[in-house]
């Protein structure tokens, strides 16, 4: 840009360039100031519901910056007197409308209303109580996310982000004025309802109001039984947005003291879900070359993310044929240690080993309670609850001494590490479909147009060169792009042979069970960035290299595909909409 | 609700719908159509509309049926009375008029239709016609000028057809 076309604006005085941003309030970021806010999500329609980013803009009075876009020469002022007086009354305003039990609340220490209501020192509510016969049950109906309306502010949210990113609006306002609320069609339960568990309502929420449920009460008392024997994984995106939680940038790769942390309270076997990532591509990349040899139910659909398998079978039931039969990291690790780890450790049977698995998910909870995969993984704990455990036995996370995770069905290669980000299933599945058709490795194994995970890449396509047969690979995240794929499909466009749908917007790096991230678009990327490059800089990038995966296989497994595998590592679907309240007439 | 689930027929739901060329711009149309069969909105319509029409879903068209006072949930009455609360109504004494139609038919706590689903009282804002002030409208026909003994007369009368 030249010097002449450069714009301008004064924040408190002080000149700041601004070239793309589309507000005051992201201008005012940029120049340092982090003005608050509870309704604007970077990832999200603005909104201007909650007022809070108010400023005094002179000539042009009391404005609110997510909404008011940036002009040259504006003088804005972000900390006048009437400022202050308005956002502190915003606050008491929404308190008193507000359950504020914060000491039982599950959001307690992460919530913006606590936070900011500390900042601007709101110590009196000059308005009346939210009277006990006015409170509104509270709904722990779904076995991924806990509704409590009593701690509801009304910024939109969660109802922006269950439209603009899965295009499925399982919540919205209901009424208007004073009585409107967020609510579920007829106030229906969660569970009753065609929510897919992806949690991103629970992920944008400032408050309370919806939160990941926990399930950290049960892994104790597995922890604390003599009778059994603990394992634990870890998902792959987990190692890069853990340690935010200890001040660690996001991106720092930590699970080398997450293993030790693991050991530390008290797991007996410390796995990882990359292992099993890598046995996901085994079978997938086999399922996919059946599939493309005999041409038949193509495109294939990636089948780790459980909030799209959810959204297949209550959306399309008739075209469950396309997802893989493969199952998930998490299930595959799960029903491979139960069945195999007695040969390996001491003292492990099929009937005492427990499985807890540690996810950047909310749908993993429901995923492990699936009729199709029961009794296989015990306990699914997000990456926020399992630094909280961390947390609550007061272990030095940072200062822990790194430590390997038990092997085998520890060690894992560089395809299955990028397993958490957009893009990551479908590129390391094309690694090992390409050795699989040739004997030989892609001479270039980085497929960057399948990589991003900003909201500019929630579509992206590649095509592979297979011994001189196209193969077109169609990767999204956010059901909404899912949604459009599946037309083309429907409409007999689509010219692709694989689709990769990852639910959460730039795929489980982004998850619900992540550390807080809705405020700065930024935190997803520098995750992608710290897996992908752990996958540069490990010996085995490809899956079928991994020698635990070649050792699995040579020893019982056979062949990806065997009646073993399929018995082990495959799972079915069944159309979820059948019995719904969908399901009329 | 779910009692009258079966009582809904998806099929004239569907030619609504197929007539607003299952438009998401044109929902408010398609729902007064459907109150108009069903003198309200059922819930498994309404389920039924945000699962047809894409970009709709249940939820938003719950939510769109719960912001606009003339959409109702419950069952109206045979004889919806309208009165009208508009300025000019309000102060020519449109308030006394209401309470004597509460008086006269008595409802349950927080329903606004009698109990054997004769009439359906609500207040409206402006109706356009304030040179009448007070006014009331039953069923699309006007009643001007009216007065708390008026009302009942008038009242009186519809019961006295309906027991005809």
């Amino acid at each position: 840009m030249t010097e002449n076309n450069k714009k301008t604006l004064f924040i408190n005085d002080i000149e700041v360039e601004f070239d793309k941003e589309k507000s005051i309030l992201e201008v005012a970021k940029k120049a340092g100031i982090e003005i608050p806010t509870f309704c604007y999500r970077p990832d999200l329609t603005q909104f201007g519901a909650c007022r809070m980013c108010v400023v005094e803009i002179e000539k042009r009075g009391i404005q609110a910056s997510c909404t008011m876009p940036p002009e040259a020469g504006l003088r804005v002022y972000t900390n006048t007197k009437k400022v202050r007086k308005i956002r502190k009354t915003i606050l008491e305003l929404l308190l008193a409308h507000h359950d504020r039990e914060c000491t039982t609340c599950s959001k307690s220490g992460s919530c913006e209303l606590q936070k900011y209501s500390f900042e601007y020192g709101i110590t009196n509510i000059p308005f009346e109580k939210i009277k006990e016969e006015d409170f509104i049950p509270i709904d722990s109906s779904s076995y991924s996310i806990q509704r409590d309306m009593n701690k509801c502010i009304l910024c939109g949210a969660c109802v922006r982000a269950c439209r603009e990113f899965q295009g499925l609006s399982v919540l919205d306002f209901y009424n208007r004025g004073y009585r409107a609320k967020v609510q579920t069609m007829a106030n229906k339960n969660m569970f009753d309802v065609d929510c897919v568990n992806c949690g991103q309502c629970a992920s944008v929420c400032p408050t309370g109001a919806l939160t990941v449920k926990s399930n950290i009460d049960m892994v104790y008392d597995l922890l604390l039984d003599r009778e059994v024997k603990v394992a634990i994984q870890f998902a792959p995106s987990v190692r890069v947005a853990l340690g935010e939680m200890f001040g660690l940038k996001a991106g720092e790769n930590s699970i080398k003291k997450m293993y030790a942390a693991a050991r530390k309270l008290g797991f007996d076997l410390v796995f990882d879900t990359n292992f099993s990532a890598d046995l996901t591509i085994m079978e997938e990349a086999n399922e996919f070359v059946q599939r493309v040899v005999k041409n038949e139910n193509l495109p294939i659909f990636t089948s780790c993310c459980p909030a799209w398998v959810r959204y297949m079978e209550l959306k399309h039931p008739d075209m469950l044929n396309h997802l893989s039969t493969a199952k998930s990291p998490q299930e595959m690790l799960s029903s491979t240690i139960k069945e195999f780890a007695p040969k390996f450790y001491e003292g492990v049977t099929k009937e005492n080993l427990k499985v807890v698995s540690v996810m950047p998910c909310s749908a993993k909870k429901y995923e492990a309670k699936r009729e199709e995969l029961k009794g296989q993984t015990d306990v699914v704990l997000t990456t926020v609850e399992f630094a909280k455990m961390i947390q609550t036995e007061g272990i030095d996370f940072n200062n822990l001494k790194e430590e390997e995770a038990n092997s085998p069905f520890g060690g894992y290669s560089g395809g299955a590490t990028i397993f958490g980000a957009s893009g990551g299933v479908a590129e390391a599945a094309v690694r090992t479909a390409y050795n699989m058709i040739t004997g030989k490795n892609l001479e270039n194994l980085d497929i960057q147009p399948l990589r991003g995970v900003d909201s500019s890449s929630r579509s992206k396509e590649a095509v592979v060169d297979i011994q001189g047969k196209k193969i077109k690979i169609r990767v999204v995240s956010t059901l909404i792009e899912a949604e459009k794929a599946i037309k083309e499909i429907k409409e007999g466009k689509a010219d692709f042979q694989m689709l990769e749908v990852m639910a959460c917007p730039g795929g489980c790096v982004n998850g619900a069970g992540q550390p807080i991230s809705c405020k700065d678009a930024r935190i997803k990327e520098d995750r992608m960035e710290g897996l992908y490059k752990e996958d540069k800089n490990l010996a085995v990038r490809n899956s079928h290299e991994n020698p635990e995966i070649q050792k699995l296989y040579k020893e019982f497994l056979e062949t990806p595909g065997s009646k073993l595998a399929h018995h082990l590592l495959h799972t079915t679907y069944s159309d979820k909409r059948k019995g719904s309240y969908l399901d009329l007439k | 609700m779910t009692e009258l689930k079966s009582s809904i027929d998806f099929a004239k739901i569907d030619k609504i719908l197929s007539d607003c060329s299952y438009e998401k711009t044109n929902l408010i149309t398609i729902l007064q159509k459907v109150q108009e069969i069903y003198k309200f909105l059922p819930e498994d319509a309404i389920t039924y509309i945000g699962d047809k029409i894409e970009g709709l879903s249940p939820a938003t068209v719950f939510g769109v049926a719960t912001f606009y006072a003339q959409f109702s949930l419950e069952p109206k009455g045979k004889y919806e009375i309208k009165v009208c609360d508009g300025t000019a109504c309000h102060v020519r004494g449109s308030l006394p008029v209401l309470e004597a139609i509460k008086a006269k038919l008595p409802m349950e706590n927080g329903k606004m239709t009698t109990k054997d689903g004769l009439f359906s009282v609500e207040t409206v804002s402006c109706l356009g016609a304030c040179g009448l002030a007070p006014v009331v409208v039953i069923n699309e026909k006007v009643y001007p000028q009216m007065t708390p003994e008026a009302i009942e007369v008038i009242i009186d009368t519809l019961i006295r057809e309906e027991a005809n």
